[in-house]
C-alpha cells in the first residue's frame, strides 16, 4: 500500500505482489515470529520463570478440585445405583415372626429383593469387617440387631420415592427402625455442589489472576524493548506488526503454565493415590482416582493459552500504542 | 515534493516551535535545514514523519496533504520516507544485516532472497558490506551511521529526511556522510538535512533553509510569502 506516492511513480517498493503471495509471505513471517517469540521467554529466564511458575500453580488448584469433584461424582453414581435400605429388626422376634414379615414385605411391588441378616450373621459380619471381633466376645448377649436389607426397585432407589418406601416399612411391627442410603448420598451431594461452586469460583479468580500476571510480564517486555518498538514505528511498522510478537509470547507462557499445572495436577494424583491405596487395602477395595483425561487435558492447555492470550492482548494494546516514537 | 503552507505547531504546553513556516523542497532536490539548536529542526522533520502533527497550516509530500492521513495509515506514509538520526538507533542486540533488512521484513512483500539481495545492495552503497554480520557495537561512529543510512534507503524510498545526522562525528567523516546522502540525491532522491554545522554547510552548495526562534528566515529562495506553489526559483 504506498500512501504519499502512486504505484507507477518512484514511491518505495514499487514491487507488486500478487494477494495469494501476500498471503503467503504474512504467514511465513508470522510462523518465524511464533517460533522467535519463545526465544523472548529466555531473554529473561528467572522472571519467565516466575511467572510460568506462578501461573502454573494458580491452574493448578482449580484443576485439583476438577479431579476431585469428577472422582466424588462418580463413587455417588456407582452407590446411587446400589442404594439400599437397612431394617433394623426389633429384639426378641420368633422364627415364625421373622418368615412371615419376609414373606409380607417381599410381595411389596416396591421391593426387588429382600436380604435376611440375623443376628449370628451380623456378628459374623461384623467381625470380618472391622477386625474388632473379640470385643464382642466379651459381651453377654448380642448386641447386633437382626435386619432385613432391602434393594428397592429402580424407580424406588429415587431419593423420594425411596423416603416413601422407608416410612411405610418402618411401620411394619417387626421393624424397629430403618435408614437408607440416601440420606448420607444426599449430603454428599450437597458437598459436591458445594465443592463445585468453589471451584468455580477459585477458578475464576485464579483466572482473573493470570490474566493480569501475563499482562504485567507482558509490559515490563514491552517497557523494556522500548527503543526497538520506537524504531519499528519510525520505518513503518503499524501497530499490529509490533503487537503479534508479544501476543505470541503471552500464549507460549500460557501453554508452559499449563503444561506446568499438569505435570503437577499428575503428580498430586499419584500421590493421592498412593495414599489411598493403604486405606482402601483395609475397607474400599481397590479405589482408583481417576485422572485428567486427554480431552481435560486439551481444554487445561486451551484454557492456559486463552489466558495468556488475553493477558498479553490486553497489555499490548495499552502499552505498545503508548510508546511514541521521537527523532532522538 | 515536500511543500509547507503557513505551518505553526504549538507544543502542548503551549510552547510555539514553528511560526507561520512556508517553503517548497523540490522533487529531486537536496536542501539543508539549519539554525541554531531548539529553532524548530527537528520538530519541522517530526511533521513532516508525522511524529507530530502542525497545529495550523497544511504539509504536502508529494501533493498530499499530511493532514488527511490517518493514524492508521502513517505506519504506512512512513515507509516512503527514510529516517536518519543523530543517534542512529541501530538495534543493538541485531546484527547489522538484520538491521538494514527492518523495514523489508515490516513490509512483508518480499521473499528472504530479495531482503537478501537488498540489504547486500544498500549496505554495498555505503561501503559496508563487509560488516554485514557484525553486530552494531563493533563499527565506529562513523559506520554506525552508514549502516542508519543504509536502513533508510533499502526499500529505495524517494524522499530522505535526516536529524543532525553529522551531529557525533568529526568534520572528516561527516563530509563522508554528505557525499552518501549526495549519490542517492544524484540517482533522484529528494533529500532534506536538519544540521546546525554551519561549516558544513559552507563547504557544500546546497540550497539552505534556516529557522530562527520557529521562523524561517532564509530559505535560498525568492521570498515569496503566500504563493509558496511558486517556490523552487533559485535567486
Ligand atoms: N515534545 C515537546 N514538547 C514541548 N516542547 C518541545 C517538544 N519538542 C521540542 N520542544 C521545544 O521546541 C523547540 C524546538 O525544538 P526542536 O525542534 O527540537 O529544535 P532543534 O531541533 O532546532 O534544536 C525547543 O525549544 C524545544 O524545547
Ligand atoms: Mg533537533
Amino acid at each position: 500500500m504506498s500512501i504519499l506516492f502512486s504505484k507507477d511513480s518512484s514511491g518505495a517498493s514499487s514491487k507488486s505482489v500478487n494477494p495469494l503471495q501476500k498471503f503467503m509471505y504474512f504467514w511465513i513471517h508470522n510462523l518465524r515470529q511464533i517460533i522467535t517469540s519463545i526465544g523472548e521467554i529466555w531473554r529473561t529466564p528467572l522472571a519467565s520463570a516466575m511467572t510460568i511458575g506462578v501461573m502454573g500453580l494458580s491452574l493448578t488448584l482449580p484443576a485439583t478440585l476438577h479431579i476431585i469433584v469428577k472422582n466424588v461424582q462418580s463413587i455417588n453414581l456407582e452407590w446411587d445405583s446400589a442404594s439400599e435400605i437397612s431394617l433394623f429388626l426389633n429384639d426378641g422376634l420368633s422364627e415364625q415372626q421373622i418368615s412371615s414379615a419376609i414373606r409380607r414385605l417381599r410381595s411389596y411391588d416396591e421391593i426387588d429383593q429382600l436380604r435376611y441378616i440375623s443376628k449370628d450373621d451380623a456378628v459374623a459380619e461384623f467381625k470380618s469387617l472391622s477386625g474388632f471381633g473379640e470385643a464382642l466376645d466379651y459381651l453377654e448377649s448380642n448386641p447386633l440387631p437382626a435386619s432385613f436389607i432391602v434393594t428397592p426397585t429402580k424407580f424406588h432407589k429415587q431419593a423420594d420415592p425411596a423416603k416413601a418406601l422407608l416410612a411405610k416399612l418402618e411401620k411394619e411391627r417387626e421393624i424397629d427402625f430403618g435408614k437408607l442410603d440416601i440420606d448420607w448420598l444426599a449430603r454428599l451431594n450437597a458437598i459436591i455442589n458445594m465443592l463445585e461452586e468453589a471451584v468455580i469460583t477459585v477458578a475464576l479468580l485464579l483466572m482473573i489472576s493470570v490474566v493480569l500476571i501475563i499482562g504485567n510480564t507482558i509490559r515490563l517486555s514491552i517497557i523494556s524493548r522500548k527503543e526497538e518498538i520506537e524504531v519499528m514505528k519510525l520505518v513503518g511498522a503499524t501497530e499490529s506488526f509490533i503487537q503479534r510478537p508479544f501476543v505470541y509470547t503471552g500464549i507460549w507462557y500460557g501453554l508452559m503454565g499449563g503444561l506446568v499445572a499438569f505435570l503437577i495436577v499428575t503428580f498430586v494424583i499419584w500421590w493421592m493415590q498412593s495414599a489411598i491405596g493403604e486405606i482402601s487395602g483395609l475397607y474400599m477395595a481397590d479405589f482408583h482416582i481417576e485422572g485428567l483425561t486427554f480431552g481435560e487435558f486439551g481444554a487445561l492447555m486451551l484454557i492456559a493459552s486463552g489466558l495468556g492470550f488475553t493477558g498479553a492482548f490486553w497489555s499490548v494494546h495499552r502499552h505498545v500504542k503508548e510508546i511514541e516514537p521521537d527523532l532522538d | 515534493m515536500i511543500k509547507f503552507e503557513q505551518v505553526s505547531k504549538t507544543y502542548p504546553g503551549g510552547f510555539r516551535a514553528l511560526e507561520r513556516v512556508s517553503f517548497h523542497l523540490e522533487k529531486g532536490e537536496m536542501a539543508f535545514l539549519t539554525g541554531h539548536s531548539g529553532a524548530g529542526k527537528s520538530t519541522l522533520l517530526k511533521l513532516i514523519s508525522m511524529i507530530e502533527r502542525p497545529s495550523i497550516g497544511n504539509v504536502f509530500i508529494n501533493g498530499k496533504n499530511l493532514n488527511q492521513i490517518s493514524a492508521k495509515q502513517v505506519p504506512f506514509a512512513r515507509r516512503d520516507i527514510g529516517m536518519i538520526f543523530q543517534s542512529h538507533r541501530l538495534l543493538q542486540e541485531h546484527s547489522v544485516f538484520d538491521n538494514v533488512a527492518l523495514p523489508l521484513v515490516i513490509e512483508g512483500t518480499y521473499t528472504q532472497g530479495e531482503i537478501t539481495k537488498r540489504v547486500h545492495a544498500a549496505l554495498d552503497k555505503v561501503g559496508l558490506l563487509s560488516k554485514v554480520r557484525l553486530l552494531p557495537k563493533y563499527l565506529s561512529g562513523g559506520e554506525q551511521q552508514r549502516v542508519g543510512i543504509a536502513r533508510a534507503v533499502v526499500n529505495k524510498p524517494p524522499l530522505l529526511l535526516a536529524d543532525e545526522p553529522t551531529g557525533n562525528l568529526d568534520p572528516e567523516l561527516s563530509k563522508e556522510i554528505i557525499n552518501v546522502f549526495e549519490q542517492f540525491n544524484d540517482v533522484g532522491v529528494s533529500v532534506l538535512i536538519a544540521t546546525h554545522d554551519l561549516g558544513l554547510i559552507a563547504r557544500m552548495k546546497n540550497r539552505s533553509l534556516t529557522l530562527k526562534d520557529g521562523r524561517m528566515i532564509n530559505d535560498g529562495l525568492a521570498v515569496d510569502d503566500d504563493s509558496s506553489s511558486k517556490g523552487g526559483i533559485f535567486l
